[in-house]
């Protein structure tokens, strides 16, 4: 039983999101005696050498082949597995789409696929290794259940509640090493169930992954300035917590943060969410903007796209001041 | 008895299916109309997948679930015509449902889909997934200690263009999975003409002896041979590559690339029939 204990959790926070998941890996197949861990050449990478280590028979290195990782997963699925599958966010679902497509949409055959350092953590490597258009992509494929945790603590719950769900998941990490935490203790986790870290009336703001943080960060800046938040963390983008977006219809103005593209991220899913509505607040979409920019360090393009809490607030502010009315 | 052999048996019951199914595949295609079928494809393979379901292949229509079944993976999934021509044969597939063959709402779509109370193991249509799953079906059999069951997967040479058979075809030798069968169907043609000039990938058997394979040659139209060639002896995967000729059987679909996926007409069809007839009691056709 791995313990949400604070000095675990101040583990896992340095280890970052990878590691964390390579941590919460480790209690897997006390979980399920079928588990197998596939990996596209990434095992270090993914926080996986001590799984290796205790499990070998259970971990198989598939080499740098993502869209047969993603074929061989799917056929130890059908034949009872549980099977996890790890590599960078955009090779997972850009270079594997049509893969996860047929094997998990279409066949919904349990696959929990796990997305490393999506968003710009890893930008110093350039753009063909950071990760903004995963959540549209997978979105769009029926049957995939998606989870952003904010956390590395969250990373954990995550990690375990995909191993003990049925259908097949697309497990989202992001963040930076350390990792910045929001959860400091144990709490509940749920599948579908969108977590209200913040109570507040002018403005509600839906964040998911790395941005839960620095949205509470913002939150905290306009609450120096006399405007509550309430701030959510979306850890399921499908399915979406209906009730949880259609609890926060009061406020004078709703706004989804995200590491992921503007288009088709979290920010497409509120939108579709409320598009039958007729009296909400306006929504305001803070992502990653429909440009790739330059390769630079993960704190250096957060700033650049507008992401980090003072630049979220600022932005948040703006547009708070054109709506109220 | 003296002379015949248990063998021999077996390519006879194979033969006389290849005929039937030849039949059905012909009549589906019919009943398709306008939508047309891949007819090319599924008669290039009816030898192979007689061979399979009627002399290789152990399975339990009562029991599609039997764990120590082989596995079989159509990844060439436009081989529908002969693969629901086969189940229903082997009586997995009611024979009165082929006539629903690519209607609406049918079970008998297009390129199928995964249904195993009617024995198919997964849905294909998208070209060059099947190796991958044959490999993860033969690892989980591994794992679980089912040392009997054989994974044999079906795949076409055109399809065979895609870059993610060879990362399959280099795992299964990596794996060491010698409960392992790829059987391509080389009819020598893909959509927009002849291997060849579309993507020549040279000697395939070659290739795949150099991934890791056993591989063999065999003509994919020749029973007895074809049969053998599931009984070559192999520690690493096994390889067979079928030589066969698209459009197999009606004169008129043979080595002709239009076939690849065509609307047969009622004269067509007529045609077709007679010439089943002609190959089988020549008699009949010179007394018409």
């Amino acid at each position: 039983m791995i313990a949400f204990s604070s000095a675990n959790i101040r583990t896992w926070s340095m280890l970052g999101s990878n590691g964390a998941f390579g941590f919460a890996a480790l209690e897997l197949p006390e979980i399920d005696e079928n588990l197998a861990m596939l990996t596209a050449d990434e095992m270090y990478f993914s926080g996986l050498e001590r799984f290796g280590a205790k499990y070998p028979q259970r971990l198989y290195n598939i080499g740098i082949a993502e869209q047969n990782m993603v074929g061989i997963a799917g056929g130890m699925s059908k034949e009872g597995m549980n099977v996890f599958a790890t590599t960078y966010a955009t090779f997972a679902s850009t270079r594997s789409a049509d893969q996860v497509r047929v094997n998990m949409g279409y066949m919904k055959l349990g696959i929990k696929l796990v997305g490393l350092t999506a968003g710009l953590s890893v930008g110093s490597l350039g753009a063909t290794h950071c990760s903004v258009e995963d959540i549209a992509i997978m979105r769009a494929i029926p049957n995939i259940t998606i989870l952003s945790p904010a956390d590395c603590t969250e990373t954990v719950k995550a990690t375990l509640a995909a191993a003990r769900h049925k259908g097949p998941v697309y497990l989202r990490l992001t963040g930076g090493q350390p990792n910045l935490p929001v959860y400091k203790s144990d709490y509940e986790f749920e599948i579908g169930k969108a977590i209200r870290l913040r109570e507040g009336e002018d403005i509600a703001v839906i964040a998911t992954g790395s941005m839960v943080y620095h949205s509470l960060e913002a939150a905290a800046i306009l609450a120096e300035q006399g405007i509550s938040s309430t701030v959510i963390d979306m850890h399921t983008i499908k399915p979406l917590d209906e009730a949880a977006i259609l609890d926060t219809l009061g406020a004078k103005l709703l706004v989804t943060v995200e590491e992921h593209s503007r288009k088709g991220g979290l920010g497409g899913a509120v939108a579709e969410c409320l598009a039958g509505v007729r009296v909400k607040p306006p929504q305001l979409i803070i992502g990653i903007a429909d440009e790739f920019k330059t390769a630079a360090d993960y704190p250096y393009l957060l700033k650049q796209f507008g992401l980090t809490g003072p630049q979220i607030a600022q932005t948040i502010l703006q547009k708070y001041d054109e709506v109220k009315g | 008895m003296s002379g015949v052999g248990w063998d021999e048996l077996v390519a006879n019951r194979c033969l006389t299916a290849v005929r039937q199914m030849r039949v059905y595949a012909l009549q589906m295609s019919l009943a398709a109309g306008p939508v047309g079928a891949h007819l090319g494809g599924g008669l290039s393979m009816m030898e192979i997948i007689s061979a399979l379901y009627f002399g290789v292949l152990k399975y339990d229509v009562k029991n599609p679930e039997w764990e120590l079944r082989d596995r079989f993976i159509l990844s060439k999934g436009h081989g529908a015509l002969a693969y629901y021509a086969a189940l229903s044969l082997a009586g997995f597939i009611d024979e009165k449902d082929l006539a629903t063959f690519k209607s609406n709402e049918t079970h008998l779509t297009g390129h199928p889909h995964m249904d195993l109370k009617r024995g198919i193991e997964f849905s294909s249509g998208s070209l060059g997934q099947g190796l991958s799953l044959g490999v993860g079906s033969a690892l989980a059999l591994r794992s679980r200690g089912n040392h009997t069951s054989r994974v044999i997967v079906l795949m076409g040479d055109g399809e065979i263009n895609e870059g993610s058979v060879w990362e399959a075809a280099m795992s299964a030798p990596h794996f060491k999975l010698s409960n392992m069968v790829l059987i391509v169907d080389n009819n020598g043609l893909q959509y927009d003409g002849t291997i060849q000039d579309v993507l020549d990938m040279g000697d395939l058997a070659a290739k795949f002896d150099s991934f890791g394979w056993t591989s063999v040659n065999v003509d994919g139209h020749d029973l007895p041979a074809l049969l053998a060639a599931f009984q070559t002896p192999h520690e690493r995967p096994l390889a067979i590559v079928a030589h066969t000729v698209k459009g197999k059987g009606v004169s008129f679909m043979e080595n002709n690339r239009a076939w690849h996926h065509c609307r047969l007409t009622q004269a067509q069809f007529e045609q077709a029939m007679a010439e089943q007839v002609e190959q089988v009691r020549p008699e009949l056709a010179e007394a018409r």
